[in-house]
């Protein structure tokens, strides 16, 4: 009897550690991820990565300045069709709406948001690109905005959601339309949750690559105005790792650390704002 | 009623207890009305990709019928094209992975939800959602400068000399083809499992884990017998989760899979998945049938996704109302 105690005791010790090494293993993944990033990419980096244009092929040395710029322009893009729609989306489904249109949207939303990156590169091809005959930015800024759109919208609603009850009765029955309520009351306590809920979509959609594919294609050169092709940093990432240029290679690693430095930067700035605390707290 | 409702606008508690002229004055009706628009183009755009993908897809599916899902040609020269090579190496990369993936993810979520202290837990939790945020490119980068020949030099041929005789592990080692995707899926996809399991277990009353205690169990006894089985479904619902993900997962994958349509038992041997030939090939494609058939893929990927994401949120849905007796954390 006491022997099986002794194994049922070792047993429990001995798997309890083992969840542990689980917890240890799949953190550390992040550090090895940042550590070779750095390693190979921190040494890339200068000024010429980010002011000039890529070197012709063969030929070393040269930047992404041109993909920084398309990654930009696409990301504006997709912040003016995602936030908008995910934002006032949400005011519909939190504040307006009955309980079975709030489903279909719900549920449009979140199918919306299970769809394949790529599959939703098609969709944007087939709406922007083909009646065109030309790849583009703006189709590109079209299928990133689509992905926004249910990640800012079913967030968006939950932060509306928690604001209390009595802050809106407050407003109520100070006389206050319901309409107001919505712009002096409960928008502005949860400001904080929104603005998370913005940023964390942006920073979901500016490493995406498969939709930019064949809706952004890619180009060497500036991209003018919003209807041609454009570089982006995720898509050069790509090209550029699976190139045989040892150079190449190189400028991939430094995009890879900029890229993946700047969707850290806006994570770790979107939870900050959060846990400073919504204007009110949960109930 | 209508002197009280020009004088005390929107104190009714009923919807009907305004006329409808006051309500419009004071915005209401508008307001709903545009943010009713912008919220029903959400369903529009769902609505429209789905019929985008049906139509822009109809040539393939008239010519090939459901042939399509079980044909292994795939030869845009003869305008022949069969989907099961991508099929195939779709479902094996996304069942690698979740081999892999699922009893790492589920012990470290058992180490976060049960053993670690809060503080620790939340750190922890902290940095499995920045990993959840690192973009499917840069999996591919490290996959191709760094998995790809740790692979070839080392695991593979390791494999090979000790579980060469299954099927599995045969054939020349280039470090691309399933394993090697199935590997770095399974790396893009623990930080979802970690984080909803994690919920999940959460989420189990605290009288079961102290009910089993006093019973005489040990830690390990109570989470395993008692606190996991309570969460069981919510758990299976991570994984479809997981595996809805690594399913669609395009650009970490076109990186190291290796980009052969082939069919073969052999772990070891480069293949193609549905979303890497469309990236690949969708620029290319010359042809109507080719690029609709492409496309067509494209509706096969959207619907084995729809279906795990569907029965995931069910079963979640499900886990977290029967554990709803006590708040989540």
């Amino acid at each position: 009897m006491n022997n099986r105690l002794r194994w049922r005791k070792f047993v429990s010790n001995f798997m309890l550690t083992m969840t542990g090494v689980c917890a240890v293993v799949a953190v550390s993944v992040l550090f090895f991820i940042l550590g070779y990033l750095v390693y190979h990419g921190g040494t890339s980096i200068n000024w010429n990565f980010f002011t000039k244009l890529p070197a012709p092929v063969g030929e070393s040395g040269g930047g992404m300045a041109n993909a920084i710029v398309g990654s930009a322009k696409l990301l504006l893009l997709a912040a003016l069709i995602g936030v908008p729609i995910g934002f006032m989306g949400a005011i519909y489904l939190a504040e307006f709406s009955g309980s079975s249109v709030a489903f279909v949207v719900r549920y449009a939303a979140d199918l919306l948001n299970g769809v394949p990156s790529i599959v939703i590169g098609i969709f944007a091809y087939s709406l922007a690109v083909l009646p065109f005959k030309h790849f583009s930015t703006l189709a590109g800024g079209l299928a990133l905005g689509v992905m926004m759109v249910p990640i800012t919208l079913r967030s968006t609603e939950e932060f509306l959601r928690a604001v209390p009850r009595a802050l809106r009765e407050g407003a109520m029955a100070l006389g206050a339309s319901k309409s107001k309520t919505i712009a002096t009351v409960i928008v502005p306590a949860a400001y904080r949750g929104i603005l998370t809920a913005i940023l964390l979509a942006f920073a979901r959609v500016a490493g995406e690559t498969a939709p930019l594919l064949f809706t952004a294609f890619g180009s060497r050169f500036w991209s003018p105005g919003w209807n041609q092709p454009t570089a982006s940093l995720p898509v050069m990432i790509f090209t550029y790792a699976i190139a045989p240029y040892e150079d190449w290679h190189r400028q991939a690693w430094a995009a890879g650390l900029v890229l993946l430095g700047l969707i850290l930067v806006i994570n770790i700035l979107a939870r900050a704002i959060l846990a400073r605390g919504i204007a009110v707290p949960r109930s | 009623m209508a002197t009280t409702t020009t004088t005390v606008p929107g104190a009714g508690p009923f919807p009907g207890s305004r006329s409808f002229i006051s309500k419009l004055r004071d915005g209401d009706e508008i307001a709903r009305l545009i943010t009713f628009l912008f919220a029903a183009s959400v369903v529009l755009v769902t609505v429209l990709l789905v019929y985008e993908l049906w139509v822009e897809s109809a040539l393939p599916r008239h010519k090939f019928g459901l042939h399509f899902l079980i044909t292994k040609v795939w030869d845009p020269n003869l305008d022949q094209f069969g989907a099961l090579p991508f099929i195939y190496g779709t479902l094996v990369t996304a069942a690698v992975s979740l081999v892999l993936a699922v009893p790492l993810g589920i012990g470290a979520a058992i180490f976060l939800a049960e053993l670690a202290p809060a503080q620790i837990s939340d750190i922890l939790e902290f940095f499995i959602d920045l990993l959840a945020a690192v973009p499917s490119v840069i999996y591919g980068l490290l996959g191709v400068f760094i998995v790809i020949p740790l692979m070839r030099e080392y695991i593979q041929p390791g494999l090979k000399n000790t579980l060469g005789f299954l099927p599995f592990f045969q054939g020349p080692t280039y470090g691309v083809g399933f394993l090697t995707a199935g590997i770095v899926l399974a790396i893009m996809v623990i930080p979802y499992i970690i984080s909803v399991s994690r919920e999940v277990l959460l989420s189990v009353p605290r009288d079961q884990r102290e009910a089993a205690l006093a019973l005489g169990a040990t830690r390990w006894e109570s989470t395993w017998k008692v606190v996991v089985p309570f969460a069981r479904t919510g758990i299976m619902g991570s994984i479809f989760l997981a595996l809805a993900r690594a399913l669609g997962e395009t650009m970490a994958v076109t990186m190291v899979i290796g980009n052969t349509p082939t069919i073969s038992a052999s772990l070891f041997s480069p293949g193609y998945s549905i979303a890497a030939v469309i990236a690949n090939e969708f620029t290319e494609a010359t042809g109507d049938v080719y690029l609709q058939s492409l496309i067509e893929l494209g509706l096969v990927l959207f619907l084995l996704t729809f279906i795990l994401n569907g029965l995931a949120r069910l079963l979640i849905v499900a886990t977290s109302q029967r554990g709803s007796g006590v708040g989540q954390a």
